[in-house]
C-alpha cells in the first residue's frame, strides 16, 4: 500500500516502537527560545545530565525583544532576565545562538527557513506551537511542551503517537487581492478551530504547487490554528530551489545525495489518507476574522453571523466572544473602524510580505488616526528590505518600520495593543488579550492589513487593487 | 523529576462551562516569563479572574473566585488548550491545585504537556459532559485511572475514557517519558549511525 509523506517521513525517523504505545521519534533539528527553553535546561541540570547532540540545536532570542532601540539594554527586568539565561545556557552548553545583536537573529520560524537549516524530509522541534511552519519545506515539523524540549536535549528523541492522516486539496486560480493568508484564514472558517486536532494535514492542488515557499510557509503555519499536529507540502522544484546556497544547506555530493532523498518525498497514489478535503480556489475571497479563535472567519464583504443561525450550545461563546469585540452580530466587518495595524510575525513577516506591502502602498498615505507597524521577521529581512529601499516607500507612507522580534503578536514584550482598541494584524491568533490585555485583534493578510492602514477601516483590497492598476 | 503518581481521583469540581478555551486565556504571555516551573497557579485565568488585571477586584460570576466551588478536577467546554504549546498553561493548573482536567476533546500539546506534569485529561462524550454541568456544586466526581472510568457520584453514571497503556502506567507509577528514553540510549546511538 502507497504511503503519505507524512508516512514516509515518520518512519524514517523511528528508534522503535512500544507496544501498544508511543514511538520513539528521531529528532533531526531542535529550535530553541528565551520563553520556553530555561526551565528544561534547569531538568537537564537537575538530572546531572549533559546535553546529547548540541550541535543539532539552534537558538535565537525573539518573544522578549523590544523592537525598537534594540543596541540598549532590554527594559523590563523579567524580560532581560529571560533573555540573558538564554545566553548564560547556551554558553553553558555549547549552543549555536543567534541573540540580540546578531545578524542572523529573529523569529525562530523565520530564520530556520532562512538560513537553510530547515529542509526536505527533516524532523524539526521547538517549544512554539508555530514550529509547523517548517512543514512548508516537506519536514515533520511540530511544536512540543518544555518536558520534550528537556527529552529532546536529553536524547535526541521524543515519545509521539503518529497522527491520523488529512489532505487538503486546494485547485485552481486565486483571485486578485488573495493571498495565501487567504487561503488559511478560509479553510479555518470551513473546517474550525479544531476541525484538524489529531491529524497530520497535507497541503495539496494546484493552488498550493503554485504558491511561492513564503506563502506556503504562511499556510503551514497556521495548522496548529485548526488544532493539527503539523501542516506539511510535499517539496518540489520551488522548494529546492529556496534552499540551495543557503547559509546551511548541504553543498556539493552532499546536495546531490540530498536531493535524491527529498525527490521521494511525496504521498503516493494509493496513499491513504483518513480524511480529505477539496477546496476551490475561485471560491476564496480576502478574510478577516470577527471573533476571538481564528475559525471565526469570514469574507471581507460578508456579515458576521446571527448568533440564532448557530447551534444552541455554541451560542454563550460566541456571545462571549462578540462582546469581548465590541462588535455587533449580524452587522457588516467591512468599515469596521481600526486603531493599529500590525504587519509581522511568524505568519507575514517575510520578504516578499514585505515587498507585497511595499508595492501596494507606494504613493500612498496612512490614514491619520492610525498606527502602523511593520515588523520584520529577521534581521536578514530588515536588511534586504533597507537594501531595496522599501523602507522608504513605509517612511513616506507614514508605517513605522522596526526591528525584528514577534513584537506584537503577543502581548509579551513591549509592542502591547491598548484594551478596547482595534488591530487588524497579519499574525495568527486573535485570542481575547493575546495582543494585550483588552486589544481586539481581527486576522488579515499582509494586502487586506495594509489596505486598512490607508483607509482607516476595514476594506476590500480587491477594490483597492481593481481601481489601481 | 518523577511526577504526581494517579490512581483514583475523588473530588468535587470546578465548571468552566466555556468553549476553545486556549492557552492565552488559561495563562496569558505576560506572565510567562519565570524561569522555574512553580508560581504560576496565580495567575491561572488570570483575566477572567480579576477587573483591570487588579487582584483586589475578583470578578465574581468567575467560577474561580466562587467559594462554593472548588475540588482537584476541573471541567471546561470543548477544545481545552487549543492555541500555543506553552506548558506554563500546565503548570498553573497543576500549581492550582488540579490533578485532573475533563473537558469533551483536548487540543494535542495541551494534552501532552498535561500528561507530562501528572496532569490527567480525562475526554468524556459531549453528553456526559453536559450531564456533570447540571450538577450542583456539592456533586462529586470519581475518576479511576486503573479502570479508565469516570463516575457522577450522585448519579451513578460511568462513562470510560481513552488513554494509551503506556502513558497510564507511566501516571500510575509516577514515571516519565525522559526515564524512558535515557535508558534506550543505545537504541538511538545504533540509530544514528545507520542513519548517519
Ligand atoms: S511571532 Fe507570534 S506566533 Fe510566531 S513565534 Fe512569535 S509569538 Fe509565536
Amino acid at each position: 500500500m502507497g504511503k503519505t509523506l507524512f508516512e514516509k517521513i515518520w518512519e524514517k525517523h523511528i528508534v522503535k516502537t512500544i507496544d501498544d504505545g508511543p514511538s520513539v521519534l528521531y529528532i533531526d533539528k531542535h529550535l530553541i527560545h528565551e520563553v520556553t527553553s530555561p526551565q528544561a535546561f534547569a531538568g537537564i541540570e537537575k538530572r546531572g545530565l549533559q546535553l546529547f547532540r548540541p550541535k543539532q540545536i539552534v537558538a535565537t532570542a525573539d518573544h522578549n525583544v523590544p523592537t525598537l532601540d534594540q543596541h540598549l539594554p532590554i527594559k523590563e527586568q523579567l524580560s532581560r532576565m529571560q533573555v540573558d539565561t538564554l545566553i548564560k545556557n547556551c554558553a553553558n552548553h555549547g549552543i549555536e545562538l543567534y541573540g540580540l545583536g546578531h545578524p542572523y537573529q529573529g523569529i525562530v520560524h523565520v530564520i530556520g527557513p532562512e538560513l537553510g537549516i530547515t529542509q526536505p524530509g527533516m524532523t524539526i522541534v521547538c517549544g512554539d506551537s508555530h514550529t509547523s511552519t517548517h512543514g512548508a519545506f516537506g519536514s515533520i515539523a511540530f511544536g512540543i511542551g518544555t518536558s520534550e524540549v528537556e527529552m529532546v536535549f536529553a536524547t535526541q528523541c521524543l515519545l509521539q503517537t503518529k497522527p491520523k492522516q488529512m489532505r487538503i486539496n486546494v485547485e485552481g486560480e486565486l483571485r486578485e487581492g488573495v493571498l495565501s493568508k487567504d487561503i488559511v484564514l478560509y479553510i479555518l472558517a470551513k473546517i474550525s478551530a479544531s476541525g484538524a486536532t489529531g491529524y497530520a494535514v497535507e497541503y495539496a492542488g494546484s493552488t498550493i504547487r503554485n504558491l511561492s515557499m513564503e506563502a506556503r510557509m504562511t499556510v503551514c503555519n497556521m495548522s496548529i490554528e485548526m488544532g493539527a499536529r503539523c501542516g506539511l507540502i510535499a517539496p518540489d522544484e520551488t522548494t529546492f530551489e529556496y534552499v540551495y546556497g543557503r547559509n546551511f544547506a548541504p553543498e556539493g555530493i552532499e546536495w546531490i545525495k540530498a536531493l535524491q532523498y527529498w525527490q521521494t518525498l511525496y504521498s503516493d497514489d494509493d496513499a491513504t489518507f483518513d480524511a480529505e478535503i477539496n477546496i476551490d480556489a475561485a471560491d476564496i475571497t480576502p478574510m478577516i476574522t470577527y471573533g476571538t479563535n481564528p475559525g471565526m472567519g469570514i469574507g471581507v464583504n460578508q456579515l458576521v453571523p446571527l448568533g440564532q443561525s448557530l447551534d444552541i450550545k455554541d451560542r454563550p461563546s460566541f456571545a462571549k466572544a462578540m462582546e469581548y469585540m465590541g462588535i455587533e452580530p449580524g452587522s457588516a466587518i467591512r468599515g469596521q473602524k481600526i486603531d493599529y495595524v500590525f504587519i509581522g510575525s511568524c505568519t507575514n513577516s517575510r520578504i516578499e510580505d514585505l515587498r507585497l506591502v511595499a508595492d501596494f502602498v507606494k504613493g500612498k498615505h496612512k490614514a491619520d488616526e492610525v498606527e502602523v507597524w511593520i515588523v520584520p521577521g529577521s534581521k536578514q529581512v530588515e536588511q534586504q528590505a533597507i537594501e531595496e529601499g522599501i523602507d522608504k516607500i513605509f517612511e513616506e507612507a507614514g508605517f513605522q518600520l522596526r526591528q525584528p522580534g514577534c513584537s506584537a503578536c503577543l502581548g509579551m514584550n513591549e509592542d502591547k495593543i491598548p484594551a478596547g482598541k482595534y488591530c487588524i494584524s497579519t499574525s495568527n491568533r486573535n485570542f481575547e488579550g493575546r495582543q494585550g490585555a483588552g486589544a481586539r485583534t481581527l486576522l488579515a493578510s499582509p494586502l487586506t492589513a495594509a489596505a486598512a492602514a490607508i483607509t482607516g477601516r476595514v476594506t476590500d483590497v480587491s477594490e483597492l487593487l481593481a481601481g489601481y492598476n | 523529576m518523577s511526577k504526581n503518581k494517579i490512581n483514583i481521583i475523588h473530588s468535587t469540581f470546578v465548571p468552566l462551562n466555556i468553549e476553545n478555551v486556549d492557552t492565552d486565556q488559561i495563562i496569558p504571555a505576560r506572565f510567562l516569563k519565570g524561569t522555574t516551573r512553580d508560581g504560576f497557579g496565580k495567575n491561572l485565568f488570570r483575566d477572567w479572574r480579576y477587573e483591570n488585571d487588579d487582584e483586589a477586584t475578583p470578578k465574581k460570576d468567575f467560577p474561580l473566585n466562587q467559594p462554593q466551588y472548588n475540588g482537584t478536577i476541573l471541567v471546561a467546554g470543548k477544545n481545552f488548550g487549543c492555541g500555543s504549546s506553552r506548558e506554563h498553561a500546565a503548570w498553573a493548573i497543576l500549581d492550582a491545585g488540579f490533578s485532573a482536567v475533563v473537558s469533551s476533546f483536548f487540543a494535542d500539546i495541551f494534552k501532552n504537556n498535561a500528561l507530562n506534569n501528572g496532569v490527567l485529561p480525562v475526554t468524556v462524550s459531549e453528553k456526559f459532559l453536559e450531564e456533570i454541568f447540571s450538577q450542583g456544586n456539592e456533586a462529586t466526581l470519581t475518576i479511576s485511572l486503573p479502570e479508565q472510568s469516570i463516575t457522577i457520584d450522585a448519579t451513578g453514571i460511568k462513562e470510560r475514557f481513552d488513554i494509551n497503556s503506556y502513558k497510564k502506567e507511566c501516571l500510575i507509577n509516577g514515571y516519565d517519558d525522559i526515564d524512558y528514553l535515557l535508558n534506550i540510549k543505545e537504541d538511538i546511538i545504533n540509530y544514528e549511525t545507520q542513519h548517519a
